[in-house]
């Protein structure tokens, strides 16, 4: 455990000292929310309908962006291979490195998305939903994109298998955060698509990181 | 299952190992043993297969036949037991680049949880004061090396898998990282290494040689 914790540790020093590795993903999420009433229509109302999709999708793909670096690095320099070494379980390490992950793409995401609902007259009383949806919502992408990382990590350009094996596994989480959102702006109930995103959370916690260790297993052991 | 009792021997035992990759015999019926006090030299030319060897011994690799045991029991049923009592250092040597010296030792040794004044010894062992606050990518290759061998500085456990660990140092390291393995096995522990040098400074060393030119 004690490795995992200084995993934990450690990957937010680099994290730290290589700002681009989170900031792009940020900066390519405001972009999209800025560009988007420019190309399309800043019509007000047109915009406040599909403000909750525009920002979902947009932090889906910057999610999907940041996700290539997640194992890739750990394995060249061969750091991956002493936590394989150190007999320590590497659900837990996935589960650390994914939790670095969230708090590094998903919670700023988080955190600046009331920003990006002013840009795009989000309706006031979809706010809520939006920050509950990217809460409960981003560690979900966290999660399964670990497994793609996983599997993909000894692939030099496995950015575009990344996306195609994850992005698939995204589409339950977009339906339901985007008809949260959606449902609040118009002044319905959306409890349920977050208890939904909820549940998903839970499995996701409790499985992915099965698959995302064993996938590391399989990469490493050749 | 009694850790306390083997907490500071060494006794792995192979039998009858057959490895092969891409279709070619890398070894066939090799066995050996290696217990405390043991020093053993993996050496062999290029292709050999002395990393797949070392990577099998340390149970990262299980892609072989034969049986390797920790005292007497099978490798990949004792695994993290074992793991917990032999230190392994691959030819990638998990230093970050944008990392200092003692932040990387920090993590290197993480399970063994040293205090930051045996950090400190380690790096001043190593000859890396003065660039502990230094970012690796900073340092030379064999300062890299050195941060990653400054390990061997502080741990306690009994078995060493090291592959290639003269890589890159100079004539001062390579005696320095000599005389630590001499240590190690006087004291009890064994060390199996892979490499090219000529270990002539270290008592008690036993070579095994792999594929002979075919």
């Amino acid at each position: 455990m004690s490795l995992v914790i200084a995993t934990v540790k450690r990957d937010f020093i680099l994290a730290a000292r290589n700002p681009g590795e989170w900031a792009n993903p940020l900066m390519f999420f405001l972009m999209v929310a800025a560009l988007f009433p420019l190309a399309v229509d800043p019509d007000p109302k047109f915009l406040s309908k599909i403000a909750g999709g525009v920002i979902w999708v947009a932090a889906l793909l910057a999610t999907l962006l940041s996700l290539d670096s997640l194992y890739r690095a750990d394995v060249e320099d061969g750091s991956l291979e002493q936590c394989l070494a150190s007999g320590e379980s590497l659900y837990a390490m996935v589960l650390g490195k994914a939790f670095v992950h969230w708090c590094i793409s998903g919670l700023p995401l988080t955190l600046v998305s009331p920003l990006l609902g002013l840009m795009l007259h989000l309706p006031d009383e979809a706010y809520m939903a939006m920050v509950l949806s990217l809460a409960v919502g981003t560690p979900i992408l966290s999660l399964l994109g670990s497994v793609g990382a996983a599997l993909t990590a000894s692939l030099s350009s496995g950015g575009l298998l990344l996306t195609l094996l994850i992005l698939p596994l995204y589409i339950p989480v977009l339906i339901f955060a985007a008809s949260a959102v959606y449902h609040a702006g118009i002044g319905m109930a959306y409890n349920g698509q977050i208890a939904m995103l909820g549940a998903m959370l839970a499995l996701a916690i409790a499985l992915t990181p099965f698959a995302a260790a064993a996938a590391l297993k399989l990469n490493l052991s050749r | 299952m009694t850790p306390a009792k083997g907490a500071n021997q060494v006794n792995l035992q192979a039998r009858a190992l057959y490895c092969e990759r891409d279709d070619r015999q890398l070894f066939a019926d090799l066995s050996f043993s290696v217990c405390s006090g043991d020093l053993l030299q993996l050496v062999g030319p290029n292709g050999a297969g002395k990393t797949t060897l070392l990577r099998l011994l340390a149970g990262l690799n299980h892609d072989y036949t034969g049986d390797v045991t920790w005292h007497d029991q099978l490798l990949h049923q004792v695994y993290s037991e074992y793991a917990h009592q032999r230190l392994y250092l691959g030819h990638l040597s998990a230093v970050k680049k944008s990392l200092t010296p003692l932040e990387n030792l920090r993590w290197l040794m993480a399970s063994e949880a040293p205090n930051e004044d045996q950090l400190w010894v380690a790096l001043k062992e190593a000859g890396l004061v003065g660039y502990e606050e230094t970012p690796c990518q900073h340092l030379s290759a064999g300062q890299q090396r050195r941060v990653a061998l400054a390990r061997l500085c502080i741990t306690q456990l009994p078995l060493w898998i090291l592959d290639e660990p003269f890589t890159a140092l100079d004539k001062a390291g390579v005696a320095w990282l000599e005389q630590k393995m001499q240590q190690q096995v006087s004291r009890g522990g064994a060390v199996i290494i892979t490499s090219h040098h000529a270990l002539e400074a270290v008592h008690g060393l036993r070579q095994l040689t792999l594929g002979a030119a075919v």
